[in-house]
């Protein structure tokens, strides 16, 4: 078994092959994370201070790196064509406001949200995958993710088998990323963990490099179905992975944030974790986003307030 | 995909500047600046003072009463004279006024935490985060220990040990104030303080809390000035104790001087911890360690982690994230909320930082220094790490007291603990493993007061910090501090632990 130390920054994670034996002493290999620091370095970060120009400009990428969400049950097309509305432009009262990075919605609701966003920089990512349970055949599986890309999806979030990952079955969720990335063409794979399933920070960091390995092109915190979901300490270990995967392939890869990221203040401190931990080559849509649905809420108003002082009640924007 | 443009104004990001008033020190308030002795505010007798300066600006901050043998007298014999009405209150009542004193800091939390840094030059988000907190629950714990004395181990009713000359370092003004103040109050002692030249500001405002809480007159006296007064105060008969914390140089003096007198002693002296990384550690919180070990307070921590031991398979990659996370510090102005690094607190600590980085680099270790501009007035010292290092090289043997780690390697446990004990020093010391058996293997043979295991400088009043050689004896914190100001009552064959 490999020694417990970081692997050389020489060698090129992505060629270990097929085989679940390398990849698993790859995996078990990977230096721990040890709670009590961690969670105290997160913590740490979040004391930053923001004022002035950093908070203006800093509101407005948050804005730009929202996946606006809708994930219910009782989605219909007119909610959905309403939520690109306010993707495409999140404040009608001032122009200035950027449009969102992207919808993300079911894989049946994907063809309404691409015909409401053509032409437009805002794309459209689905869930597919069995979300978000994940609990089903390969096969219904892959058809998900096949039909969602053919309606139009640039983007699929898939979420991993954590029955298998949990059990150490890693070659099983790695062979599963594959065979969706195969099935995604020129679609963005942003693969989910459900940090919140796998308990710790060690797992975080096996399952972030995992995904990495398989093609993942973001790796991506939760469902937003689970809790504890985009936690600081999560985030941070996840953007550790993927800057040593950059630093040790020259590839870089993004990371999303999702669940439970509610005010402009918890999004800033995401967006602080990512410069300090990765560097500001990562505040960019394409390699960062936060996935949130009442987020912009508080966006808009905390950016309403910087130029007004008054922070003004939810009615003063568009709820969806 | 495309990139989107990014208008955060450079291609890195910049925070914006995000300073905390300076305004809320009070700097021009009422007594600023004179002795507190007997629960008045008096100029020194002859009239001498001394100016303090800010170490981020030189600006001056403030000219301080500088106390002479007649004021140290006179001090010494305010504290005697309030010493039988102290002692003799319930220790619930004390209780309440520590209490009192702990609530009323954290009140004044920011005054006091923007006033440690215009004196001392720290940053904010220390003073914020770590010396006041740290300083208030050093006072609350031993609030709670006031009318508990009985249980502190040393049987029924144990005795104040009296007078207590307290003199403390300007690395951390208030903290050590209170650390010696607290326990030294519960006990039943009276205090006479002396604070640092260079930092006297945060412990005269401490003294004008101590007033408005209604502390009896002549419990706690503060008497500001150099080592003159220092010295006065450690002569002077009329001291049952002396709790020092200060240089090892200075220390060996005091013990001198108390030598063969019935005078006790506690001595919290220098340092020069190892830390030690094994090839097993969790690599980004030791990395987040080691940098907090030797950067937090610009190092000047007599317990920092100034000699990084790294086993040799990982040296270079434990120097190589070092490094990279040491260029992501922020060095400048103390008061701004997101400074990681503030000033040197002193041009004569700067001027001894440069001279020993200097003999490092003529001695041949590989001096690397972070890119961050200085700026260009007051005392600064860029964060600065040697590779490279040898046991006997000077930077591995002496006490820097500034931002500037040596790395040795170690081959094998065995060496990591020969190497870490060789030093005359002996106050505390870092294992960064994923082991538990090796923690405690380590723990075990380290001559350190304390070892920290996967974390550094972490402090609690409940736990006891102290040092072994050189670095002093005695204990702060926990029980084992509290009995640095007790005797036990009767004669019950010394202390039971």
């Amino acid at each position: 078994m490999a020694a417990l130390v970081l692997p050389d920054l020489d060698v090129d994670p992505r060629t270990l092959g097929d085989g679940e034996a390398a990849l698993t002493a790859f995996l078990r290999g990977l230096p721990g994370v040890d709670r009590v620091g961690n969670e105290r370095r997160a913590a740490q970060l979040a004391t930053r201070s923001l004022k002035q120009d950093t908070k203006r400009a800093l509101i407005d990428l948050a804005i730009r790196t929202v996946d606006l969400t809708t994930l219910e049950g009782a989605d219909t097309p007119a909610r959905v064509r309403s939520l690109c509305a306010r993707a495409l432009r999140p404040d009608p009262a001032d122009a200035e406001v950027p449009p969102v990075a992207a919808v993300c919605v079911y894989p049946d609701l994907v063809a309404t949200a691409a015909e409401a966003v053509a032409g437009s920089s805002v794309r459209v990512a689905a869930v597919a995958t069995a979300f978000p349970s994940g609990r089903a055949s390969r096969t219904v599986k892959l058809t998900d993710t096949r039909e969602a890309v053919a309606a139009g999806a640039d983007e699929i979030d898939m979420v991993i088998d954590r029955g298998a990952f949990l059990s150490g079955r890693y070659g099983a969720v790695a062979d599963e990323i594959r065979a969706v990335k195969e099935v995604c063409g020129d679609a963005h794979l942003k693969v989910i963990l459900e940090t919140g399933e796998l308990a710790t920070y060690d797992n975080v960091r096996r399952a972030s490099w995992l995904a990495l390995i398989a093609g993942a092109d973001t790796i991506k915190t939760s469902t937003g179905k689970v809790s504890p979901a985009a936690t600081h300490p999560v985030a941070l270990v996840m953007l550790q992975a993927v800057r040593d995967f950059h630093l040790m392939t020259g590839e870089p890869r993004g990371v999303k944030v999702a669940g439970g990221i509610r005010t402009t203040k918890d999004a800033l401190r995401h967006l602080v974790l990512v410069n300090e931990t990765v560097g500001a080559d990562w505040l960019t849509p394409d390699r960062y986003r936060i996935g949130a649905s009442g987020l912009l809420t508080d966006l808009l108003l905390q950016r309403q307030k910087l130029r007004t002082g008054v922070y003004g009640s939810a009615d003063r924007v568009t709820l969806d | 995909m495309s990139r989107f443009p990014l208008d955060l104004g450079s291609p890195g990001w910049e925070y914006a500047p995000a300073p905390e008033a300076r305004t809320v020190a009070r700097l021009d308030a009422g007594a600023q600046g004179r002795l507190f002795i007997g629960g008045t505010w008096q100029d020194a007798a002859d009239g001498a003072t001394f100016p303090t300066h800010s170490p981020a600006t030189d600006e001056h901050l403030a000219d301080v009463a500088l106390a002479g043998g007649t004021d140290v007298d006179r001090a010494v014999a305010a504290a005697r004279a309030a010493l039988p009405a102290w002692s003799g209150l319930p220790g619930a009542e004390r209780a309440k006024l520590l209490f009192r004193l702990a609530r009323m800091l954290q009140e004044r939390a920011r005054e006091f935490a923007v006033l440690e840094v215009l004196d001392n030059g720290k940053p904010i988000r220390e003073t914020r985060d770590f010396d006041v907190p740290t300083a208030a629950a050093h006072l609350f714990h031993h609030a709670g220990w006031a009318d508990k004395l009985d249980h502190a181990g040393l049987g029924p009713a144990p005795r104040p040990v009296g007078v207590v000359g307290a003199i403390v370092p300007w690395n951390f003004p208030l903290l050590m104030l209170a650390w010696k103040v607290a326990p030294a109050l519960a006990s039943g002692s009276t205090v006479v303080l002396k604070p640092a030249e260079t930092t006297p500001l945060t412990a005269l405002r401490f003294a004008e809390l101590c007033e408005q809480a209604d502390l009896p007159p002549g419990v706690l006296n503060v008497v500001t000035g150099a080592g003159a007064t220092g010295a006065a105060l450690v002569r002077h008969p009329g001291v049952d104790k002396i709790a020092f914390t200060g240089s090892t140089a200075v220390g060996k003096d005091i013990q001198r001087t108390l030598a063969g007198t019935d005078r006790r002693l506690t001595l919290e002296l220098g340092g020069k911890a190892a830390n030690i990384v094994f090839a097993d550690a969790p690599i980004d919180e030791t990395i987040e360690g080691i940098v907090d070990g030797i950067f937090f307070n610009q190092g000047h921590v007599c317990c920092a982690g100034s000699r990084l031991l790294v086993e040799e398979p990982v040296h270079d990659l434990v120097v190589e994230r070092l490094t990279r996370r040491i260029g992501t510090l922020r060095l400048g102005d103390p008061l701004d909320k997101n400074t990681d690094v503030g000033a040197i607190n002193s041009p004569a600590q700067l001027a001894r930082i440069r001279e020993l980085a200097d003999v490092g680099e003529a001695e041949g270790a590989q001096r690397w220094t972070a890119d961050c501009p200085l700026p260009e007035r007051g005392n600064w010292f860029p964060p600065t790490v040697f590779t490279g290092v040898s046991q006997s090289s000077r930077i591995a043997q002496e006490e820097i007291f500034g931002p500037v780690l040596s790395v040795l390697t170690f081959r094998t446990p065995d060496e990591a603990v020969t190497k870490a004990n060789n030093t005359p020093y002996g106050l505390s010391a870092g294992i960064w493993t994923e082991k538990g058996a090796r923690i405690l293997w380590m723990a075990d043979r380290l001559r350190a007061g304390v070892v920290w295991a996967n974390t550094f400088n972490r402090f609690d009043p409940a736990s006891p910090f102290g040092g072994v050689k050189e670095s002093g004896f005695g204990r702060e914190g926990g029980r084992q501090g509290l009995h640095a100001y007790l005797e036990p009552s009767a004669d019950r064959g010394g202390i039971d632990g």
